[in-house]
């Protein structure tokens, strides 16, 4: 039996690569994308219907097409190009409820896949430092997080009134590749990087592959329910920027949210609150569940995703890295057993059990 | 002295060090003798066009070419000294001060310093960072810990040495000193690192909370205790948390109600024993005389703290008196034995807690008999 796949959300270029990816898929008969205006890139074998997910047009195309698998890319973070935060709101909103109600009246829907996102965690100190499926996130104020748990909580309310439809929702960590554009990888990509001053966050990323190929695995699994999906590992802010050698400024809080407004006007990045709260207090979500349940290993690591994030970047602030260079340059090589870095593997012993005699 | 040289003020109608301009100012034109006397050529130059061998501006590769104006850059006292002259003069000052092993320990410190600057550095999931702990934190707690405070550890012997275990510890001393002293002398004496439970208000400080990662510490919330304590780490929790921490000088050594009891269902849940941790001294450190509810609910702190020397002597009221420290870790309490669902029997965790609360007291009080005088 041949696979009808709609993708909704395909003009975003996550949601086209899904779409590009599902349709070269062998076990995809057909691959439906749809959105309000075409996608620029390359949409190969998938064909674009143009229609508004907030419209009942939508539960038209799935029964005309006989779709037995929706995939629900279209819960976006960036209002920029749809408008304002309102239209932001009424496309993540209101266009899941449509596309729910079209799904649960439709008698050829087998199997959602729901793209949503770690921020439904939020950010703040009194996290857990990382987050299970299970942990129930605290209710966000406003903004991108409080839209994607409010989708989350639709869609779970259509799990339950259709039971017989496999749902699968994904909380992906920050997504992160070379043609990526979200808020975090524009922020990323200031010359400058701002940073909370006395903050480190610790941060996840899932390669824009690992998406694409998670949401894949997903169309074909058995499994249904909620995983967290992120690269294995954490990277903190200040070792990335070091790691993009580009130069970072600390600000005090309030001056990060002024800088936001200043930023957004010219277009450069948003840095909205749920933003300035992850960079504040971060976040990590434990994607063991992702592994043994749904039986998908992310290729990339947090770090490598990173890395293949910022080759794209030319680095600005070399200085310092170059004069340690040159400084270790003309010392020897520092004998390895003392000064390589202490495994940090959790539930390992650690090497040194000899206590240096009694002291004090 | 008839042959004494007359050293002239001013540069003599020359382009001087003042102005840094080609024409020399009216005045200099003033001081200038009628003729220049042979040799003042030779002898009279800014150190920085002196040595034409090494550190010779490109813009001046002839001697024989008028001299440019002294610019601000050329100036400068370190000016045309080049990188491995310094390096050498450091490399030797070094050598004299740690002795033959100095190249080694300075390259294994640039190697450490380079990791840093790069961001080649791993921590895990929990922001811990043990390479930055062990010779930074570490290593800068340390002298207080056997200089200062001189603390004396007993019963080692009962941290395990592999695999998880909960240290319960009494809690005091208005700044948390005693959370840090704890991990100096674990780290020490059993050769492990502690991870200790923070408040959430050590995540809400800047600085201090990324300090707190670093170094090990986590929130105190069941869901990191356990992921802690499942993966076989040493943790350290203080439940009388901000009761104890902040209670007046007059109930020292009087211990706080011990929380919900949640560590101990987080040691049943896990199956880890308890190690009773009971710490004197702390409580001299910083003696609570007062405190300020409104400027403490101003500022969104538990406490603001008066000791005898804070705030009286400013920031010289920050330095802790120097009281002699004693910890004693306990036999450990087994919590294996107890089924799966023992976590939930609020009966159980109740007995559990007042067990260890107990043993915590009495041996604080034969640790007080023990160490004599507070400052002794």
């Amino acid at each position: 039996m041949g696979r009808v796949v709609l993708v909704t959300g395909v003009s975003r270029d996550l949601g086209r690569r899904v779409a590009h990816a599902l349709a070269d898929d062998p076990g995809v008969d057909r691959v439906i994308g749809v959105d309000v205006v075409p996608p620029r890139g390359d949409l190969g074998s998938v064909s674009f219907v143009r229609a508004d997910i907030r419209t009942p047009v939508i539960a038209k195309v799935i029964a005309r097409e006989d779709v037995d698998t929706v995939v629900h890319m279209s819960v976006i973070a960036t209002p920029g190009a749809t408008g304002g935060r309102n239209a932001m709101k009424e496309l993540n909103v209101i266009g899941t409820m449509q596309l729910l109600a079209a799904c649960q009246k439709s008698e050829t829907v087998r199997h959602l896949v729901v793209k949503s996102t770690t921020t439904v965690y939020g950010a703040s100190s009194r996290d857990p430092a990382m987050f299970t499926e299970d942990i129930e996130p605290r209710v966000a104020r406003g903004g991108y997080g409080k839209d994607a748990q409010e989708v989350e909580g639709y869609v779970r309310g259509f799990a339950r009134r259709r039971p017989d439809v496999r749902v699968l929702m994904l909380r992906a960590a920050n997504v992160l590749g070379p043609s990526v554009t979200s808020p975090m990888t524009s922020y990323l990509r200031l010359p400058v990087v701002p940073t909370v001053l006395g903050f480190d966050p610790r941060m996840q990323f899932l390669h824009a592959d690992d998406l694409v190929g998670v949401l894949q695995h997903g169309v074909h699994a058995e499994v249904g329910g909620t995983f967290n999906v992120a690269g294995d590992g954490i990277l903190t802010l200040h070792q990335a920027v070091r790691r993009m050698q580009r130069p970072s400024v600390a600000l005090p809080p309030f001056a990060l949210g002024g800088l936001g407004q200043v930023v957004r006007r010219v277009r450069l990045a948003e840095l909205s609150p749920e933003l300035v709260a992850f960079l504040t207090y971060g976040r990590g979500v434990d994607t063991s569940r992702c592994r043994t349940e749904l039986g998908f290993t992310p290729r990339y690591t947090t770090d490598e995703a990173f890395a293949d994030f910022a080759a794209d970047l030319a680095p600005t602030f070399t200085a310092p890295q170059q004069a340690l260079a040159l400084l270790a340059e003309r010392l020897p090589e520092p004998d390895v057993e003392r000064s390589a870095p202490v495994a940090v593997a959790s539930g390992s012993v650690h090497p040194f059990v000899a206590p240096g005699g009694p002291r004090g | 002295m008839g042959d004494a040289d007359i050293i002239p003020i001013g540069t003599r109608g020359r382009p001087g060090r003042g102005s840094g301009r080609a024409r020399p100012s009216t005045s200099a034109r003033d001081l200038a003798g009628s003729g220049s006397r042979p040799g003042d050529a030779a002898t009279r130059r800014t150190p920085a066009a002196e040595p034409p061998d090494f550190a010779a501006p490109p813009e001046a590769p002839s001697t024989e070419a008028p001299r440019a104006p002294a610019t601000a850059q050329e100036r400068g006292p370190l000016a045309g000294v080049p990188i491995g002259d310094w390096l050498a003069a450091f490399q030797q000052a070094a050598a004299e001060l740690f002795g033959d092993d100095a190249e080694q320990q300075l390259a294994r410190f640039l190697a450490f310093l380079r990791r840093r600057v790069t961001g080649e550095y791993v921590i895990d999931e929990f922001g811990f960072d043990a390479e930055l702990t062990e010779r930074f934190f570490l290593a800068a707690l340390r002298p207080i810990a056997e200089k200062w405070f001189r603390v004396e550890v007993r019963g080692v012997e009962n941290l395990p040495t592999t695999g998880g275990a909960l240290v319960v510890s009494n809690h005091s001393g208005t700044i948390p000193v005693d959370g840090l002293m704890t991990m100096v002398a674990v780290h020490d004496h059993a050769g492990r690192f502690l991870r200790p439970l923070g408040a959430d208000l050590v995540f809400r400080l800047p600085i201090v909370s990324t300090v707190a990662r670093r170094g090990g510490t986590t929130l105190a919330c069941n869901a990191d205790a356990e992921r802690l304590l499942r993966s076989g780490e040493l943790v350290g929790v203080w439940p009388e948390g901000f009761k104890g921490i902040g209670k007046p000088f007059s109930e020292r050594y009087k211990l706080q109600r011990f929380g919900r009891g949640g560590f101990v269902a987080a040691a049943v849940r896990t199956g880890v024993p308890i190690v009773p941790l009971s710490v004197v001294g702390a409580e001299e450190i910083y003696p609570l005389v007062g405190n300020v509810p409104s400027l403490a609910r101003l500022l969104g702190m538990p406490y603001v703290p008066i000791t005898p020397t804070f705030p009286l002597l400013g920031p010289l009221g920050l330095v802790p008196l120097p009281s002699k420290w004693m910890m004693e870790f306990g036999e450990p309490i087994r919590t294996d034995e107890y089924d799966a669902g023992a976590a939930d029997d609020p009966m159980l965790v109740f007995d559990v807690t007042d067990q260890v609360r107990e043993t915590i007291q009495s041996t604080l009080y034969r640790l007080l008999i023990d160490r004599g005088g507070a400052f002794g």
